[in-house]
């Protein structure tokens, strides 16, 4: 095995610029871009960065869709010392502005198209200096107190060389918001050596070369889409980069055109493949294909042999607080379908009860994981980090994550699992608090009672429902109320059903509770979506 | 029925006005700009405009002709069903 000299993330691009300046980096709608030109535009946007006033360890967001400028912005902030923090596109004002407060965020990068949503934001945030704006144009008005500049301009006119980084690996390279059950966001602070090392391992197992050809249209907000150009970095393959899945069709084309070799899934997109698939699609070219967030029903495994039968199929389990946790090897697919496979290289898993001893074989408990990939705590939560990130009982001053995940292991040490510790939902890979949609839910006129929950769903993995009570005298459609969702969270937030009841089962106290729900709901249901 | 291309813009611009910019000043919605991109449109609104083209202009849209090519502007839908009727 190959012994990386890399520590940095940003090293990762320096070393296949100059291993193979002019080899395709990214493709992106019908852009092709050498690691020469990456690297240049990466220095190019530190230059930017550092006379805008970033110094070492500032937070940069990245309020940008997947494009050439989120994928190279990402490494221009590294390379200037800083933090980088992508926040979709697909994210509303309200949270926006919470973030870019939250992280002090002192430089956003954003696009003149997202400009209804980020206006009102950035005339909230209290620490931004600058906005760094695709398509602004010369001469843009500022934003209140926040100077706006054009993207393209500041670049041009901004020093291409690299200045050495002064960061060491136990720096701070990346905050990765995620859903909090109190509703807030809460930002996951990833080191250099947690992410290069997550990077290191994952590509190790996925057997991946320089000659890998990705396609990724998984948002680079999301860890999953992320790590596609991260990896690509890594072992100095090309990546072909999608806004979306949003026209299957043209992301199909591009996959034949272009000779892609490496696909990554998500349940959702393995159930519009099924249906390219039964009429006849195949795609020979693909060496391997991968899949998180859910596993993959008997039937998708199927289809993905048949769509993609020179692929080694991989599915996996993860967690953005240490970004991948374990994958079942290929070659296990049909005898174990419904686990997630086996700690991946360079870390440790135990399955335990609450007091953190460990459980033998098919004993339910939660998993705990320990390795350097292992985040260092979430963004000045010190309180809701020591929930989740406790000392290890074997290892003086060693954290061991605790993930809220319940699982279960198999006499071979294969994990299956099981269903999460807390009211978390999980669906199409992203973790959603309750809470978060809950206070949305209670913004709408006339909501008396609002309690959301997740089911079982084969595409999802799981789907969001919200039960309402609303006050006597008014009435709502189950669209109505998912389109005042959809105008205040991202996407896969938004409740898939709406069910209005007459009550919610409430605790003495008068606390809603959720445990009988569903038995409750049977009798109370008024209307809305059926159960 | 037929539809002229003044009517056909028309009815698909009244479509994404109302469901999906919530009755936003007809300004707002510029016929050359990408409505994925501006996120006018996401995965489950597209299906959404693509049910709408099917069940005004009484055509099935074919799988392969849902790209952005057809979908992504206001332009290219008009092109697209104009040249579908």
């Amino acid at each position: 095995m190959n012994v990386s000299q890399v520590t940095m993330l940003h090293e990762y691009l320096e070393r296949s610029t100059a291993r193979h300046p002019d080899k395709t980096a990214l493709i992106f709608k019908k852009r092709r871009l050498s690691w020469a030109e990456i690297h240049e535009q990466a220095g190019r946007v530190a230059s930017a960065l550092r006379e805008l006033g970033v110094r070492r360890g500032d937070r940069v967001v990245l309020y940008l869709d997947n494009s050439v400028e989120l994928a190279i912005g990402l490494f221009g902030v590294l390379a200037a010392d800083a933090i980088f923090v992508i926040v979709n596109a697909q994210t509303k004002t309200d949270k926006l502005a919470y973030m870019l407060n939250d992280c002090r965020a002192r430089v956003v990068i954003s696009d003149k198209l997202l400009e209804r949503f980020y206006a009102p934001a950035l005339e909230q945030a209290r620490h931004l200096e600058h906005a760094l704006i695709v398509d602004a144009g010369a001469g843009a008005a500022p934003v209140a107190h926040v100077k706006v500049h054009d993207h393209a301009t500041t670049l041009a006119a901004a020093d291409q060389a690299w200045r050495a980084p002064r960061n060491i690996p136990t720096d701070l390279s990346a905050i990765i918001y995620t859903s909090g059950s109190t509703g807030d966001p809460k930002g996951v602070m990833l080191t250099h050596h947690n992410m290069v090392s997550a990077a290191e391992s994952i590509t190790t197992y996925l057997r991946n070369q320089a000659d890998d050809i990705v396609v990724d249209v998984l948002p680079l907000s999301f860890d999953y889409g992320l790590y596609q150009w991260l990896m690509v970095n890594q072992f100095g393959g090309t990546l072909v980069l999608e806004q979306s899945f949003n026209y299957p069709a043209a992301v199909i084309k591009v996959i034949q055109e272009e000779n892609v070799t490496g696909l990554p899934v998500v349940p959702t997109i393995a159930s519009i493949l099924r249906q390219y698939e039964e009429k006849g699609l195949r795609l020979p070219g693909i060496r391997y294909v991968t899949n998180t967030a859910a596993a993959l029903s008997i039937p998708h495994i199927e289809t993905l042999k048949r769509l993609v039968p020179n692929a080694r199929i991989y599915s996996m389990y993860g967690l953005t607080e240490c970004k991948r946790v374990c994958y079942l090897p290929p070659e296990r697919i049909h005898d174990k379908p419904s686990s997630v496979g086996r700690p991946m290289p360079n870390m440790e898993v135990f399955v335990c009860g609450p007091d953190g001893e460990k459980l033998g074989p098919d004993v339910e408990g939660e998993l705990v994981v320990r390795g350097p990939h292992v985040m260092r705590g979430y963004w000045e939560k010190p309180e809701i980090t020591a929930q989740w990130l406790k000392p290890s009982p074997d290892i003086p001053n060693e954290m061991w994550l605790w993930t809220g995940d319940r699982f279960k292991q198999d006499e071979e040490g294969f994990l299956y699992f099981v269903g999460r510790k807390d009211d978390i939902i999980k669906t199409r890979g992203e973790k959603v608090a309750p809470k978060e949609v809950e206070n949305v839910l209670y913004a709408l006129p006339g909501v008396q009672d609002a309690a959301v929950v997740g089911q079982t769903d084969a595409v999802l993995g799981q789907a969001i429902r919200a039960f309402l009570v609303l006050v006597e005298g008014t009435s709502y459609t189950a669209r109505q109320v998912i389109e005042h969702c959809a105008a205040r969270l991202e996407p896969f937030m938004v409740p898939k059903y709406v069910t209005f009841v007459s009550s919610i089962p409430k605790t003495p106290s008068g606390k809603i509770t959720k445990k009988n729900i569903w038995d409750h709901s049977v009798g109370a249901r008024v209307g809305g979506d059926e159960l | 029925m037929s539809h002229s291309e003044i009517q056909v813009r028309e009815q698909v611009r009244n479509m994404i006005l109302t469901n999906f910019l919530r009755g936003a000043d007809a300004s707002s919605l510029k016929d050359d700009v990408s409505l994925e991109r501006s996120h006018v449109v996401d995965s489950v609104k597209m299906l959404e405009l693509i049910l709408f083209v099917e069940e005004t202009f009484g055509f099935s849209v074919d799988n392969d002709e849902a790209v952005p090519e057809n979908f992504d502007t206001v332009d290219n839908i008009v092109a697209y069903v104009v040249r579908k009727l």
